[in-house]
């Protein structure tokens, strides 16, 4: 059952702790095997930044993506720099009110930076709505799990904030736009 | 969690209560992790001017009796050259923690490398042996930095965990046991001069507060400690010893993996470069690849490679320029082919089966 997630956007999104997030919900509430690797570099806040998380119920041997089959990507210069090369078969989730292009594959806009500003009223839990819409989109770990992952990772005092944001890209997903 | 994580809290769980060091990437997590958590368990974090000061700090703070460790990468760990042969000299325990970039010199701060495999066994002078680790999991980071700690209580030397950034950095899934068994150190007999070697060449350690008067130099010194650094034949002994107590106990130290025994085409690894040789013989179980995986690297065991008795040649991906190659073809007839990775990146996969396919 071997996926390979991607993450890619700009650094302060939150990129590199959606990774984690999603990992730490495989591997502690599901049971499963999980290796969260990540570009790792002078990058500061505002240049692009990608993640990575194989999931699997065997013992991951290679750690390294090598054909991810599952992308979350929110920005422009993530799609470009990560999102392009997505294969036919792959699925994308993208943040549509960030990222302008389209890819080949099957792929949902979630309008996760404007819902978080316009719903929520802070656009800094953007990367939790998209990682609710991936759960609901792909399935690749609980949502039991990705709740209480999200609740082991976040600052105290943001928990109900956060789980909102969750359930509003649980709830994006079930109405976005899937092409 | 994360490798460099774990590597803390295998310290912290192997009894580790100072660390002393200088922050430097890709390792500045190891010291992070020690800094929030050695002051809970009533231990000493120091964060010193530089790497020269801190490995200097471990080795003061092993001779009270604790646990010491230090974390650096490439440029740091030249730093601590001249300390370590002080330490190495001085017969006192301390780990030492690599998470290997991309050098020489400040090179590749966030990029992984194996390029400190001999500067560690050889970077400081004179003739001397150390022992030297290395994970290929986030699991082992834990493990094998216990491990670290209990080699150097027993053997009285400077352990190296030579780690790399991918390694280091990455997060996968861990199993903490509820407890660690530790080997403790010997302790100094009554009455036995603070440097006499047992039958194991290794001297016991002498309690702090329990009345011993122990001078410590990094000069040739007698069994009493003492300067005396005239003398051929007490420095012959002296430095002799200390390359024989590890030298002879290599095979006891020795902890490697072995798969496909009967294998004609071998894999040889240490570090992250195990984990793309792995994935290779899961992918190709019908081709009976053969892997032989260093879990302790120095003292270099040579009676692993005969865990392979119909090997036609040993394939060794390293993330340097063959530096373990070059100390494995010193101990076979069967030839050693080299496969070298520079820039960061590990050896794929479909690299590894197109080096193989060649040599079949």
């Amino acid at each position: 059952m071997r996926h390979e997630v991607r993450f890619s956007g700009f650094g302060g999104q939150g990129i590199i702790l959606s990774a984690v997030i999603l990992g730490r919900a495989a591997v502690m509430y599901d049971g499963n095997y999980a290796v969260q690797t990540q570009v790792y570099g002078p990058e500061a806040r505002g240049g692009a930044s990608m993640s990575a998380v194989i999931i699997d119920d065997q013992p991951i041997l290679y750690p390294k993506v090598t054909t991810p089959d599952i992308f979350v990507i929110m920005s422009q210069e993530g799609y470009e720099k990560y999102g392009v090369q997505a294969g036919e078969n792959a699925v994308m989730i993208l943040d549509s009110s960030l990222v302008h292009s389209r890819p080949r594959c099957r792929y949902v806009e979630i309008p996760a930076t404007r819902e978080a500003k316009q719903t929520l009223g802070r656009d800094i839990v953007a990367n939790i709505i998209m990682l609710g819409a991936l759960v609901k989109v792909s399935g690749v770990v609980g949502e039991t799990a990705i709740e209480r992952a999200i609740l082991d990772s976040v600052p105290k005092g943001t928990e109900s904030l956060n789980l909102k944001a969750m359930k509003l890209g649980f709830e994006l997903a079930e109405k976005g736009n899937t092409v | 969690m994360q490798g460099n994580t774990a590597c803390a809290e295998g310290a912290l769980a192997a009894g580790c209560r100072f660390f002393g060091g200088y922050p430097i990437t890709p390792s500045t997590e190891v010291a992070e992790h020690m800094a929030a958590k050695l002051p809970k368990t009533g231990g000493v974090f120091i964060q010193m001017e530089d790497e020269i000061a801190g490995i200097a700090a471990v080795i003061g703070a092993s001779w009270t009796g604790m646990r010491a460790m230090t974390a650096t990468s490439g440029p740091g760990f030249s730093l601590m050259m001249e300390n370590i042969g002080f330490a190495v000299m001085t017969e006192t325990p301390c780990v030492l923690v690599n998470i290997q970039r991309g050098g020489p010199s400040t090179g590749q701060p966030t990029m992984s490398a194996q390029g400190d495999m001999f500067q560690c066994r050889f970077g400081s002078h004179g003739d001397y042996s150390i022992i030297a680790l290395s994970p290929s999991s986030v699991q082992e980071m834990y493990e094998l930095t216990i491990k670290s700690f209990d080699l150097a209580d027993r053997f009285r030397v400077p352990v190296f965990l030579m780690a790399d950034e991918i390694i280091g950095h990455m997060r996968e899934r861990i199993e903490i046991p509820p407890s660690v068994p530790r080997v403790e150190r010997k302790p100094l007999a009554r009455g036995v001069l603070p440097f006499h070697p047992d039958e194991d060449l290794v001297p016991g350690f002498p309690q702090f507060g329990m009345g011993y008067g122990v001078h410590v130099t990094g000069l040739t010194h007698d069994e009493r400690g003492y300067p005396c650094t005239t003398s051929p034949s007490l420095h012959e002994e002296l430095v002799k010893r200390l390359v024989a107590k590890i030298e002879s106990a290599r095979h006891e130290i020795a902890d490697y993996r072995v798969t496909n025994p009967d294998a004609e085409v071998v894999f040889i690894t240490y570090g992250s470069p195990a984990r793309s040789v792995e994935q290779v013989i899961h992918d190709n179980p019908s081709d009976r690849v053969g892997h032989l995986r260093f879990r302790v690297v120095w003292p270099f065991p040579e009676k692993t490679l005969w865990e392979f008795p119909n090997a036609r040649v040993f394939l060794v991906p390293e993330q340097n320029l063959g530096q373990m190659a070059r100390e494995i073809e010193r101990h076979t007839s069967v030839p050693v082919i080299s496969l070298p990775k520079l820039g960061g990146a590990l050896h794929t996969p479909e690299e590894l089966k197109r080096a193989m396919e060649a040599w079949r």
